[in-house]
């Protein structure tokens, strides 16, 4: 049923470019930090992480951490109750930093929006950006992505699986046709 | 998890999943806005039909840095002290409309009479009840070793092999039952010492050393953890040992004692103490302590514990 | 108006089958084949035939304590138990410790009809376990009665438990002593072992129990009197008793069905329907008891029925009170226990809840192998029935039984007291027509 629609090469080409987009906005890699949403989005943000510091390997490491939104989520009536998992924030803190949220997919933007709340406890960033591998459509928020990977119009009744090689054995996003239950999606 | 009643149900997954939440919400602890909205719009009573300030406003803190509205019943003043039966009470909280009811009552088995009785639909915490179980101090008591032990590597851990004596009145003491159940569960060795008055009845059977002489235990067991419990002033005259310098000679954590443990072995205590008598001021002060640590845990703890008994969907989490 | 009656097919405890007719309070007949002659007939075939029951132990709580049992609904209850007779405990408000308050258990026990009632008198003033009550004037009274107990209590002074023993001798009487060592039981709220230990809750130890028969069959042997133990609960217990008995000491001895059935893994649940005393103890107690039981250490069965308001349960364990209903459930838990069990037969059961506490307690009436011309209390039990236990087995005022939700076997169909049915298929008769026919029967055997 399922069809992948990225490869491996492509989520590398991807990644790449949004490391590229990143750079040129914020111009270069200071005062940036990284914040990537668990759990995909932290390997995502440290690959990030890691072109970036190829691209300019004169500029100090750029920094990355992880951002636990289950707290801050509005549906924890709604669902079995989760594990938190940890939060990390780079030394030297948000405060006057410009913080790029790094996810797998955008859906809805709940996640996002809990993100929001999360960042808002940690400090006052300078500015937050957005950056997703794949954005799906279907917002129920008005909120948008500043650096996308890939958009792939979908139904609803789709499902987005995300597949990156140090947790999944695989390097791919595919989408599957009706509401299976398959792991991660946002 | 629906409650919290006791740790002897506790299973190890879940005794982790406890631990691991609750060093997220250490982390918490640590940033300049403490307060986290994930209970917000929910209700806590702590129903206190015992006097206890420390743990009342460990668990008052817990639930409001969770967001949720904190109501703090306390049996003293109230129509409790007129008469007003457990029942009454319970289905008083219920149409009111509290989400979770934190207990602490002098009866054994109250908090499972209130989980099992049908009188009010709450996740019920247990913070003390008779000489049953205290499960959260059992999971900070815990959670303290795991941090001094494991430090930041701590997330995932158990207690394996690691070695626990426990001193003094095990036989009135909750905090020593379900340190022992939670401690077990967690693969850690528990040694009771205490004079034979002082141990309970069959504890023989129980999973735990048993020995009558704290010197030979600290030099034989070699302890990891030594967890000095508190001597209640009514204890002292009824004929459980002699008299309190007898006690303190025979069984106290002295400054003499103190020396001989390993550098690295830690000293415990759940507070309040009674410094000279199970332990000297020297030993409660020391680096070795975590009398301090073990309060600010407490908080972790009960946010931990609150936040997985009260945050999901109740029906599904049965 | 008085009903004659005909039994068919009835199984005898001896296991004959045998008709039985009932006229004017007694056995008119046996045989097979009878003809009705106008009699009211009872199908008893596949029914077991037993003389009716007998409680040496009941607590019926009048006067004092009507909201939680009187003697009107603590008969009926025992009627619906197969029980023509009930011995009355001491521990009511005022306590039956003079003869007008042991003439009036008594009087409204007559009055009734459900039952004979027997009252127990209190061994001490005010159960105060402080000085002798008026045993002679008990004895002597109306209500003539014969069996002293400060039960709930111990008599736990030794010289006045001596002169109690010594006492009773002179009116034929027995003390039933209710084995607790006081100090040895402070606050105590349950067996204690390794699981009072691990549920914190005080432990009733089982030296407790022990000690105190130990002293006082040596009392009983020293000064040569007759004394009864109520309610063994351990293993040790049994061990005193069973030495006792070979010495020759005239000790008598009774348990209660939940001590032979139930044990205190049940208290796990906190819920004080299990909350009785003496505690319900561990699985080698039972075994011990019931063994006691069947080489005769132990002489008979008895409830301890004992009533409480839902209120009183339904609360903190260590807050709850001590004590079970037992009548209406006495006879199935005992099947359940010791026949089903193959531990006892039939005739055992009339022995152990008939004919012995009859005996103990000098009631006449309760001690026929169904001859002809015995008194007609007699019990039907349907040995095949198995059922839940329920609400709508209690028929008392109080709900507090500990087999609610059990599965327990035999059904009490018909119960007979002074030749007039008591419990008709299972099902208590009315209260006005019982309390005729005892008015009846008074006038023309008083």
């Amino acid at each position: 049923m399922a069809r992948i629609v990225l490869q491996q090469a492509d989520i590398a080409r991807a990644l790449t470019r949004i490391s590229h987009e990143i750079l040129e906005s914020n111009r270069g890699s200071s005062n940036l930090v990284l914040m990537g949403v668990p759990t995909r989005g932290i390997l995502l943000a440290r690959r990030i992480a890691d072109i970036i510091d190829q691209i300019e390997p004169d500029s100090a490491p750029c920094l990355v951490g992880s951002l636990d939104v289950t707290m801050y989520r509005d549906d924890l009536a709604h669902q079995p109750t989760r594990a938190t998992q940890q939060t990390q924030v780079p030394a030297g803190g948000i405060d006057g930093k410009t913080v790029v949220l790094v996810d797998d997919v955008l859906f809805s933007g709940r996640t996002v929006r809990s993100a929001l709340d999360a960042l808002n406890d940690l400090g006052r960033p300078r500015a937050v950006r957005l950056a997703v591998l794949v954005d799906r459509g279907h917002r129920e928020l008005p909120i948008r992505a500043d650096f996308v990977g890939k958009n792939l119009p979908t139904s609803t009744k789709e499902r987005i699986n995300v597949r990156l090689s140090e947790t999944d054995g695989a390097e791919e996003v595919s989408i599957e046709g009706q509401a299976e239950m398959t792991e991660d999606g946002e | 998890m629906r409650h919290l009643l006791s740790t002897k149900d506790l299973s190890r997954d879940d005794a982790i999943m406890i631990l691991d939440v609750a060093e997220d919400m250490s982390d918490v602890q640590l940033r300049e806005v403490k307060k986290l909205p994930t209970l917000r719009g929910k209700t806590v009573v702590n129903l206190f039909f015992e006097d206890s300030t420390r743990t009342r406003i460990s668990f008052e803190l817990a639930a409001k840095r969770l967001s949720a509205d904190v109501i703090n019943f306390s049996a003293k003043g109230s129509s409790v002290s007129k008469g007003e039966s457990l029942k009454d009470t319970a289905q008083t909280l219920a149409a009111m409309g509290a989400d979770g009811v934190v207990i602490r009552h002098s009866s054994s088995g109250s908090p499972q009479l209130l989980a099992d009785s049908g009188w009010i639909d709450a996740g019920i915490v247990n913070a003390g009840d008779g000489t049953h179980e205290h499960p959260t101090q059992a999971l900070l008591d815990a959670f303290t070793m795991r941090r001094r032990i494991h430090g930041a590597a701590s997330r995932g851990r158990d207690l394996s092999g690691v070695s626990v004596l426990i001193v003094g009145d095990i036989l009135h003491s909750r905090v020593a039952r379900s340190n022992l159940w939670l401690l077990r569960t967690l693969g850690a060795e528990v040694t009771f010492v205490a004079p034979a008055t002082l141990l309970p009845f069959g504890a023989e059977t129980w999973p735990a050393g048993i020995r009558y002489d704290l010197d030979a235990a600290i030099a034989e067991v070699n302890p990891d953890v030594v967890m000095m419990l508190r001597i209640q002033s009514e204890r002292m005259n009824a004929a459980f040992f002699p008299n309190p310098r007898e006690y303190a000679r025979v069984w106290g954590l002295d400054d003499e004692r103190l020396a001989r443990l390993r550098p690295d072995t830690i000293v415990m205590h759940p507070g309040p103490m009674n410094r000279g008598l199970e332990i000297s001021s020297r030993a409660a002060d020391s680096a070795q302590s975590t009398v301090i640590e073990q309060v600010a845990n407490g908080v972790s703890i009960r946010m931990a514990v609150l936040y997985l008994l009260l945050s999901g969907d109740r029906e599904g989490s049965a | 108006m008085s009903t004659q009656y005909l039994i068919v097919g009835a199984t005898l405890p001896d296991g004959s089958k045998s008709d039985l007719r009932i006229a004017n309070g007694r056995i008119t007949e046996r045989g097979t084949g009878l003809k009705s002659d106008g009699a009211a007939m009872i199908d008893a075939n596949g029914l077991i035939a037993l003389p009716g029951l007998v409680d040496l132990h009941t607590h019926l709580r009048e006067p004092g304590f009507e909201q939680s049992e009187t003697v009107l609904s603590g008969t009926r209850a025992a009627a619906a138990g197969g029980f023509t007779s009930v011995f009355a405990m001491a521990n009511t408000m005022p306590v039956a410790d003079t003869s007008g308050v042991v003439e009036q258990v008594q009087s409204l026990g007559d009055a009734a009809g459900y039952a004979t009632v027997r009252p127990i008198g209190a061994v001490t003033v005010g159960l105060a376990g402080e000085r002798l009550s008026e045993i002679g004037a008990m004895a002597h009274s109306r209500a003539a009665v014969s069996v002293f107990s400060d039960d709930g209590k111990c008599v736990h002074d030794s010289l006045l438990m001596r002169r109690a023993l010594e006492y009773v001798k002179t009116f034929n009487g027995v003390i039933a002593q209710h084995a607790q060592d006081p100090r040895l039981t402070e606050k105590s709220q349950m067996n204690e072992g390794a699981l009072s230990s691990e549920l914190g809750l005080a432990g009733w130890p089982a030296v407790a129990e022990e000690s105190i028969i130990a002293r006082d069959v040596l009392l009983a042997e020293h000064v040569g009197a007759r004394l009864h133990i109520c309610h063994l609960s351990t293993a040790g217990s049994v061990d005193v008793m069973r030495w006792a008995k070979a010495r020759g000491i005239d000790v008598t001895a009774e348990v209660t069905p939940h001590h032979l059935l139930l044990t205190e893994e049940l208290v796990r649940s906190y819920d004080a329907r299990f909350k009785v005393n003496p505690p319900l103890r561990r699985d080698e107690d039972v075994l011990a008891l019931r063994a006691g039981v069947a080489d005769g250490t132990i002489d008979i069965i008895a409830t301890d029925h004992a009533p409480h308001p839902d209120e009183a349960k339904d609360c903190e364990w260590d807050h709850a009170a001590f004590g079970m209903v037992g009548l209406e459930s006495a006879l199935s838990v005992t099947q359940t226990a010791l026949v089903d069990t193959g531990i006892v037969g039939w005739n055992d059961v009339a022995r152990l809840l008939s004919h012995a506490p009859a005996r103990i307690g000098r009631l006449a009436g309760h001690t026929h192998d169904f001859a002809v011309g015995s008194p007609a209390n007699i019990t039907l039990t349907d040995p095949s029935a198995s059922s839940t236990f329920g609400l709508a087995n209690l028929v008392g005022k109080s709900r507090n039984s500990p087999y609610l939700g059990m599965t327990l076997s035999g059904s009490v169909r018909h119960t007979f007291h002074h030749g007039y049915a008591t419990l008709t298929d299972g099902v208590l008769v009315d209260p006005a027509e019982v309390a005729a026919h005892a008015t009846e029967w008074r006038t023309t055997h008083g």
